[in-house]
């Protein structure tokens, strides 16, 4: 029998090693797998490359992984907020690397790697600095920028239900970057509100089929 | 002279959106438009995040902490409304089917260029966002700022000397003084909003040359 329901987030994050690419969703708070940060934080891995929009808020989730020092190297578009300051710190202090992505070329990216596509020209970005060093094409009439696709080794995400093959749904914007990443990374990690019995989510209403999740674990919120 | 204040300049970009539109709202002064368009004109608002069909902010004790705008607010959803993931919303934005974006900016240069996610400060905390693509994806780029720095000089300029944004993109410039439009031949006034503001004046503070009337 396919069962894809972990009993905790620890158990679900065991195998993490150092030095993996950890696929993050969430736009700000909404859709912030937390439980599963706070797993990670605990499990230890160290010389982490972070995924996400943002690079944390105040001091819990993905600022404490940042102010623990386990991440290396952060993708995201808008690290500055107004409680960004442990990545602030870590970023001034030179002890963090940092790729700024544009968000659309970011979710772009991701989507490319979990499609298996090799690169993609995109006209965001063109002629500017985050363009610097990156080989351009001119299309017709407009002008392109390649990018390269991010896949990760794992993603943390979080949705509203799930079966246990790892059918998911989610609610509201807490969607945002949880069904591209689910599909970019070789294991998906899905901290979920609820699981239900297999064939109680309609499959018309199923957002990420679970080819896409590996392990799933129940938030008992 | 009496110049527009922020609300003013959203009521005025407001007025430009038609019914039916598409648009897309920045942060800062741009998301005051939602609430300057006028009573009984349908207008669908995207926010980046995931949403068409945004309504206004909830009334206190109603937030959802899974639902919220661009700028990370609390939100509503108007019927009508739908949710997607991140590839999608940028496909809408990327792909050409956003009717208009509004972006705050530090700087327009007469080709339409835009800055206006950082400050070039080698220390500054950099942060993009969607910035860059409602740039070169929308169909319209409208920009809302002050026309002048706080030292007085001109917002809209030859060449952009803060980090750019996109490149030739944005259509229409509203500032606090003027509303003018970006065309190949060059800027043209499309109105003097500020109170008391003559056409000669408003052209010595913006240093670079405006058209008064369409070329012929």
């Amino acid at each position: 029998m396919i069962d894809k329901l972990v009993a905790s987030p620890a158990a679900a994050l065991a195998d993490v090693p150092d030095g993996a690419t950890v696929l993050i969703g969430g736009f700000g708070n909404a859709g912030m797998p937390a439980a599963l940060i706070d797993a990670l934080i605990a499990q230890g891995a160290r010389d982490l490359t972070i995924v996400n929009n943002n690079a944390g808020n105040a001091d819990s989730g993905l600022a404490a992984l940042i102010a623990a020092k386990r991440v290396r190297r952060i993708l995201c578009s808008f690290p500055r907020q107004t409680d960004s300051w442990h990545f602030d710190r870590a970023w001034r202090a030179g002890q963090l690397e940092l790729e700024l992505v544009p968000q659309g070329t970011l979710a772009e990216r991701i989507r490319a790697g979990g499609a298996g596509i090799g690169a993609f020209y995109t006209p965001t970005a063109f002629g500017t600095r985050l363009a610097e060093g990156k080989e351009t094409r001119r299309i017709g009439s407009r002008d392109y920028v390649l990018e390269y696709p991010i896949r990760g080794d794992y993603a943390l995400i979080r949705a509203d239900r799930a079966d246990r093959w790892g059918n998911l749904t989610y609610r509201k914007t807490a969607r945002n970057f949880a069904p591209i990443m689910a599909q970019a990374a070789r294991c998906t990690v899905a901290q979920v509100r609820e699981t239900v019995a297999l064939g109680e989510i309609d499959p018309e209403h199923v957002v990420t089929p679970g080819i896409f999740v590996q392990r799933v674990v129940r938030m008992d919120a | 002279m009496r110049k527009l204040d922020r609300k003013q300049i959203a009521a005025r970009v407001a007025r430009d959106i038609p019914e039916g539109a598409v648009v897309n709202l920045g942060i800062g002064l741009p998301t005051l438009v939602a609430g300057q368009i006028p009573p009984g004109r349908e207008v669908v608002i995207h926010s980046e995040n995931g949403v068409l069909g945004l309504g206004p902010r909830p009334a206190p004790g109603s937030e959802d902490e899974d639902l919220i705008d661009a700028g990370k607010n609390p939100a509503t959803v108007l019927p009508g409304a739908s949710y997607f993931h991140h590839a999608d919303s940028f496909a809408m934005i990327r792909g050409g089917h956003i009717d208009i974006c509004v972006l705050g900016a530090f700087q327009v240069s007469v080709a339409g260029d835009i800055a206006n996610w950082h400050t070039g400060e080698a220390d500054a905390i950099p942060a993009v966002g969607g910035a860059m693509d409602l740039a070169a994806g929308a169909k319209q780029v409208f920009v809302t700022m002050e026309h002048l720095t706080k030292q007085g000089e001109s917002k809209i300029v030859q060449r952009c000397t803060y980090p750019l944004t996109g490149l030739r993109c944005v259509t229409r410039i509203y500032t606090d003084l003027a509303v003018i439009d970006v065309r190949p031949e060059g800027l043209q006034l499309v109105e003097i909003v500020a109170e008391g503001l003559a056409f000669e004046e408003l052209q010595r503070l913006t240093g670079v040359p405006l058209r008064l009337r369409a070329a012929a």
